[in-house]
């Protein structure tokens, strides 16, 4: 690779420069493949400076910081390549444009080359000065100027201006407006996981007003679905499930914190209250009950049932699973990278690790779960938890008690006063003890409860695990948060020389100083809505995450979010309310090839839906959904027998048995969540198992997802149940009822040819059903459904399939499974 | 345009871009590989780690300079370590004179062409971290499995099929009273994209999940209805321009095409009769481990890349000896019927076969101890597997523990040494398949060294 002798580089330098001019003349189509093969670094001209942080730090941290970075332990010659002054630049060099195998740099065992490029840069580096940055993400966002940009729409908007000028720097073209029904579409399903009405379509296209796009962002901002669905983003980074997720991987109940998030993000919790209820909202003074079922975040983790692994290991499993998940979820750090030696890549010691380790290894509970008996395991609750019962539960429980007193103590005088000594009467009385006992698990079953945190009285000392390992303690460790950001005294009231708290270091993750937690959440945010983030790695940010496509938007959205008090709801109305949001995602082939996900936000992002928008949108065009708010989860059907194929004997529940009538029919944020084997209707579309906290889904298109669409046995109901709707309406013709369908489920007015093709397949489906009228009747009595009275004659049955059909192929386009 | 013409269009684009991920590092020995995974942890000391001389030290305390200390399961954790010797009689088999135990007649019959590996060691204790890091390299849940990388990183060798499925035996004879779950993370894809994930075959109903048609959804119907959303996808296509709208068309194609080739390849009718011998009696039942081999050699015929069978049942800390008989009558006739099968048909050679557990069993007794009357309990420091065809060399046996079966004495077989062996058979350097996430190049064998285990190569 690298076997060019030093002095050919020079050539090598200059022959560089006059491809990149070549490049950046030959027009912003190649200049885009270079911007995403180097970023930024790759438009430097020669004479520009390097950017460290852009260019070099990556090279770096890949290529290099694994033994020369700040690892100490392995450390190899004890060169360190991650601080200044530390290294003869000469020497580096020297070794990385060297063609001897024995000196160059990296060794050719790690695999991991420079390519010439990188040679280049590092050297242009050097040559010029070989400034040092701190890695951007660990600097405080500030301020930058707001770009002007010569034009009058788009010059309007911060998000807008950023944007554009980045887009006009590159040559690149941006994309008009969407048409209106594009937009409704676009914007319901990105703030509330749910298309349109078509009530709400003909409202919206009608609203000539100058407001009509703004008032349209406030009703969804308002709906409640607006909190379910930004929900559901949280709960796969928290890992929210319905089980353990190890061993028998039984039942846990936190329905409760479901339900507090999904009215934080409906309230509009501002959200530095937000993470920190979470992280420490049992340590208030007098906390309420909403900021305690918060704290359960630090109960989300994986836990064992005992009697197989050992507590002390599975103790420390849990503290090392709730630290890492802090790290993902809140700082966009990979804290567990330092479990059991200094972090590679990120200047994140070990003993860092086990500083914030003590913040959490205090916990007032087992490491483990209970046994299987009790009402406890069978309500998914293992101690500490907060009982949630209603006004009228409450006063059944007392009138229970009461009624168990007064028996038990006439019980105890039977048995005990001889002149009363009553066989039979006290027989009876212990029946009506048991009867009543069991009313009383019946009615506590049925109380709401939640897993919260609790912290000991006395706190436990936390040491420096040697090699991470549980049973190898080192030195005594005392709380802190790590060396390389702001100091928690910072944040701490008063003299500061007590034992610092969770609360402190809630208080220090949502600090002014603190450079991540905003940015991090703020990239989610924008994540959630384009697809993808302005960050890439939404889930790391440090050395070896990815850069930042829009720098300075990043940093001007993440001022603003803290000045706005950090309101969720504001951001998102401010990117909506962008040009660049509501750009048309047509593009041509050469932008969709230089950019496929559409980082250089040239055009409107258009991806394929989430699993659960995609059944929750079969649901609702059909008119089957279930709209109810909060509560336990549920479990629509799926195939059978795929939890027995994976549990224990005595795992609980061992069989998956489907919920009845319209709990099949809520939204997916409520569908019950085993780990060890989540539905495979939104595994299949890359849900995670919510084993680990999840930041970000992968968006896979496979065959797999197509046979689900085409397949899935309520889906496939959803088109036979929408369809009946529209043999209902005789009195249209074909072309109004396949218009009725069509905008139904895809929001738009089918065009001419659309109308053509699918006025032909109906008659298609029909020729085909006449031949075979038992098979329409084979799929209408396969879809019906207790409660269902509709009685069909033969033509209407061959009808009614060939409708079904016809909505169930507009149910598996293209279109209809993607954000556009 | 029907279905014939876009199907063609569609998967050759499809190639070219798979193309791209293929990555041989050297020619492969081994095309495929099968996988037979015994969940729960087999017995080394019954099945493969001949210990005759163990029969002197009955109901003697394991030595303290032999056990060292070293850390037990919560169940057997300050409790008197009494050592059970195997009941069962080893004897010289096939040429090489290979030992094998009297549980593993028809094994016996192959043994020149098995490689024992004695010497096999992991870092986990209990069940469900051994099997997450035996699986997906890391005890920790969140990485892919090896069948998932192999899938992102050679690519598929068929358009019609999965390139990495899992069958899960449905039942098994060694009782249920101690078995542990399994979890989809085992063949899930981890931080790589889902469709590296293996599918799950089911013993009932669709083998492949959401597989059929609707009921009354017919032939003509549904190729009706393909062609309409095939049109439709293609008009909208034109107009918006993005590509990935094209990969929908291929998958809708792909996913038709799945619906004729899997009850095909799940069709036996056209298996003759001494080839069902060859697999015994079980082979006639659904979701049996037998009727599984016989699956997966005709998956391996079809370019299946990796199929893995998961077999439980194996976690004998009591009892072993009736359960430890049941569960080989599931494994014995099967697996060496499915190795016989294979090198009939010329497909032993670049098929490699894998048989073991997530670790091994104590020398030392858990539960009540006599001679025929024993239990064990998790062992991680040593424990057997084989490995067959593909490149390996057979009849031979690969290191050795001490006169316990506790401590590896020679060439010891990290699970990750094992696992860059697999890769090494397929043609792929462990050091160079890598994936970057959460800051690291993430590779099967993790951030430890890992070697291939060369003096077993052919």
């Amino acid at each position: 690779m690298i076997s060019i002798p030093r002095q050919k580089n020079v050539t090598r330098i200059r022959a560089f420069r006059i491809s990149l001019h070549h490049l950046i003349v030959a027009g912003w189509i190649t200049t885009a493949s270079v911007f995403f093969g180097g970023y930024a670094g790759a438009t430097e001209s020669a004479e520009q400076s390097v950017s460290f942080n852009q260019t070099i730090r990556p090279i770096l941290s890949n290529h290099c910081f694994q033994c020369h970075g700040p690892d100490g332990e392995d450390r190899k010659a004890g060169v360190r390549l991650d601080i200044p002054d530390e290294v003869d630049l000469d020497e580096v060099l020297d070794r990385i444009s060297s063609d001897d195998p024995d000196m160059v740099m990296p060794p050719v065992e790690l695999n991991k080359p420079l390519s010439d490029q990188q040679v280049t840069q590092l050297q242009r580096w050097i040559e010029q000065g070989a400034e040092y940055e701190q890695h951007w993400s660990f600097v405080p966002p500030r301020e930058h100027p707001v770009p002007t940009v010569d034009d009058n729409t788009w010059n309007r908007h911060a998000i807008d201006r950023f944007v554009l000028d980045k887009l006009q720097q590159q040559r690149l073209p941006h994309q008009p407006s969407a048409d209106k029904r594009t937009l409704i579409r676009r914007l319901s399903l990105d703030l509330t996981g749910l298309p349109p009405t078509t009530d709400e379509v003909h409202a919206f296209v009608h609203d000539e007003s100058l407001e009509a796009y703004e008032n349209l962002v406030e009703r969804l901002l308002a709906k409640p679905q607006f909190g379910e669905h930004m929900a559901r983003y949280w709960l796969d980074l928290v890992r929210f499930a319905d089980t353990n997720g190890l061993h028998h991987d039984h039942y846990r109940e936190m329905t409760p914190y479901r339900d507090w998030v999904i009215r934080s993000f409906n309230e509009n919790l501002p959200f530095d209250q937000f993470v920190m209820w979470q992280i420490a909202g049992d340590l208030y003074d007098d906390p309420s009950i909403e900021q305690q079922i918060a704290s359960g975040f630090n109960r989300l983790h994986l836990i064992i049932d005992r009697g197989t692994a050992l507590p002390e290991e599975s103790f420390n499993r849990n503290v090392v699973d709730r630290v890492s998940s802090v790290g993902t979820a809140f700082l966009g750090l990979t804290l567990e990278c330092a479990v059991c030696h200094d972090h590679k890549y990120d200047p994140i010691t070990q003993r860092d690790f086990y500083q914030m380790y003590a913040f959490f290894n205090n916990f007032d509970g087992g490491p483990e779960t209970g046994g299987r008996n009790g009402l406890d395991f069978k309500r998914g609750l293992q101690p500490p938890y907060l009982e949630l019962p209603s006004e009228e539960q409450e006063k059944q429980l007392a009138a229970i008690d009461v009624e168990l007193d007064r028996l038990t103590a006439e019980h105890q005088t039977l048995q005990s006063d001889a002149k009363l000594k009553d066989g039979e009467r006290s027989e009876q009385v212990a029946k009506s003890i048991e009867k009543v006992r069991a009313r009383r698990d019946a009615l506590i079953e049925s109380i709401p409860a939640t897993l919260v945190m609790k912290e000991r009285d006395e706190v436990r000392p936390a040491h420096l695990l040697i090699r991470g390992n549980y049973d190898q303690p080192g030195d005594v460790v005392q709380r802190d948060t790590p060396g390389f950001l702001p100091p928690l005294d910072d944040v701490i009231d008063g003299p500061g020389d007590g034992v610092k708290t969770r609360m402190d270091l809630a208080r220090w993750l949502v600090a002014p100083t603190n450079p991540l937690t905003a940015r991090v959440a703020v990239n989610r945010f924008w994540q959630q809505v384009f697809g993808v983030g302005l960050v890439q790695t939404s889930e790391d940010f440090g050395a070896q995450g990815g850069s930042p496509s829009h720098p300075e938007l990043l940093d001007h959205l993440t001022l603003q979010f803290i000045r706005s008090g950090w309101d969720v709801k504001a951001l998102i109305r401010s990117i909506v309310l962008s040009e660049t949001y509501a750009q048309s995602s047509k593009a041509n082939r050469e932008q969709f090839v230089s950019d496929p996900t559409n980082r250089m936000l040239g055009r409107g992002s258009r991806y394929r839906l989430d699993g659960e928008v995609i059944r929750d949108q079969v649901l609702a065009t059909s008119g089957l959904l279930n709209p109810e708010l909060y509560g336990k989860s549920v479990k629509p059907p799926q195939p059978e027998g795929l939890w027995k194929i994976v549990a224990m004997p005595s795992s609980y529940p061992r069989i998956f048995e489907p919920d009845q009538g319209s709990q099949i029919y809520r939204r997916s944020v409520y569908s019950f969540w085993k780990r060890g084997l989540p539905p495979p209707q939104m595994t299949i579309f890359d849900a995670p198992t919510r084993e680990s906290c999840t930041a970000r889904r992968e968006r896979t298109n496979t065959p797999l997802q197509a046979l689900v669409l085409m397949n899935e046995q309520e889906y496939f109901h959803a088109a036979l149940h929408l369809a009946n709707d529209l043999l209902q309406r005789a009195d249209l013709e074909d072309r109004r009822r396949i218009e009725i369908a069509y905008e139904t489920i895809t929001s738009h007015q089918p065009s001419e040819s659309v109308l053509n093709r699918c006025t032909v397949a109906l008659d298609h489906f029909r020729a085909v059903y006449r031949d075979d009228v038992d098979a329409a009747d084979q799929m209408i009595a396969a879809n019906r459904r207790s409660g269902e009275d509709h009685t069909y004659d033969s033509d209407q049955r061959i009808e009614l399939a060939s409708l079904t059909m016809l909505v169930h192929s507009l149910l598996n386009l293209d279109e209809t499974k993607t954000r556009e | 345009m029907g279905l014939g013409t876009t199907a063609l269009a569609s998967v050759l684009s499809q190639t070219q871009s798979q193309a791209a991920n293929q990555i041989a590092h050297f020619p492969p020995k081994a095309k495929r590989v099968i996988f037979l995974f015994m969940a729960g942890a087999p017995s080394q000391l019954d099945l493969f780690d001949d210990k005759p001389d163990l029969v002197n030290q009955f109901n003697k305390p394991l030595p303290p300079s032999v056990s060292n200390g070293q850390r037990v399961t919560a169940m057997t954790k300050g409790k008197a370590q009494l050592v059970a010797p195997s009941m069962f009689k080893f004897s010289r088999q096939g040429q090489s004179g290979l030992m094998m135990s009297e549980l593993l007649p028809h094994l016996s019959g192959m043994a020149d062409d098995l490689c024992i590996i004695k010497s096999l060691h992991t870092d986990a204790i209990n069940h469900d971290p051994a099997k997450t890091l035996f699986c997906t390299g890391s005890q920790i849940p969140g990485k892919a499995s090896l069948g998932a990388w192999l899938s992102y990183g050679l690519g598929r060798m068929n358009e019609n099929l999965p390139d990495f499925v899992v069958m899960n035996s449905a039942f098994w004879t060694g009782g249920t009273g101690n078995v542990q779950a399994l979890y989809s993370r085992l063949w899930g894809s981890g931080f790589l994209p889902s469709k590296h994930q293996g599918v799950s075959f089911q013993p009932s109903g669709d083998p492949v999940l959401f597989l059929s048609n609707p009921t009354g959804v017919t032939t003509r119907s549904r190729k009706t209805m393909l062609d309409l959303v095939s049109e439709l996808n293609r008009d909208h296509l034109n107009e918006i321009g993005d590509p990935e709208i094209r990969t929908t068309i291929a998958q809708q194609e792909m996913a038709f095409r799945m619906q004729s080739s899997v009850p095909e390849l799940t069709d036996l009718s056209d298996e003759p009769q001494q080839v069902l011998d060859l697999y015994g009696p079980e082979v006639q039942k659904s979701g049996s481990f037998a009727r599984n081999c016989l699956l997966a050699r005709r998956m391996a015929e079809r370019g299946v890349r990796f199929i893995q069978l998961f077999h439980r049942g194996w976690d004998h800390h009591v009892g072993l000896p009736k359960k430890l008989r049941g569960q080989a009558y599931d494994v014995d006739q099967a697996s060496a019927g499915l190795l016989q099968d294979l090198k009939q048909r010329g497909l032993l050679d670049d098929t490699l076969v894998v048989f073991g557990g997530e670790f091994g069993r104590t020398t030392y007794c858990q539960g009540k101890l006599t001679p025929t009357q024993y239990g064990r309990d998790h062992h991680p420091r040593s424990f057997s597997v084989w490995m067959a065809g593909g490149g390996i060399q057979g009849g031979i046996s690969y290191g050795q523990t001490d006169e316990f079966s506790y401590n590896i004495v020679e060439n010891p077989v990290h699970v990750r040494d094992f696992n860059a062996t697999i890769l090494h058979q397929l043609g792929i350097d462990h050091n160079k398949l890598t994936f970057p996430f959460r800051g690291l190049d993430q590779k099967l064998t993790g951030v430890e060294e890992a070697h291939v285990v060369k003096d077993i190569l052919t």
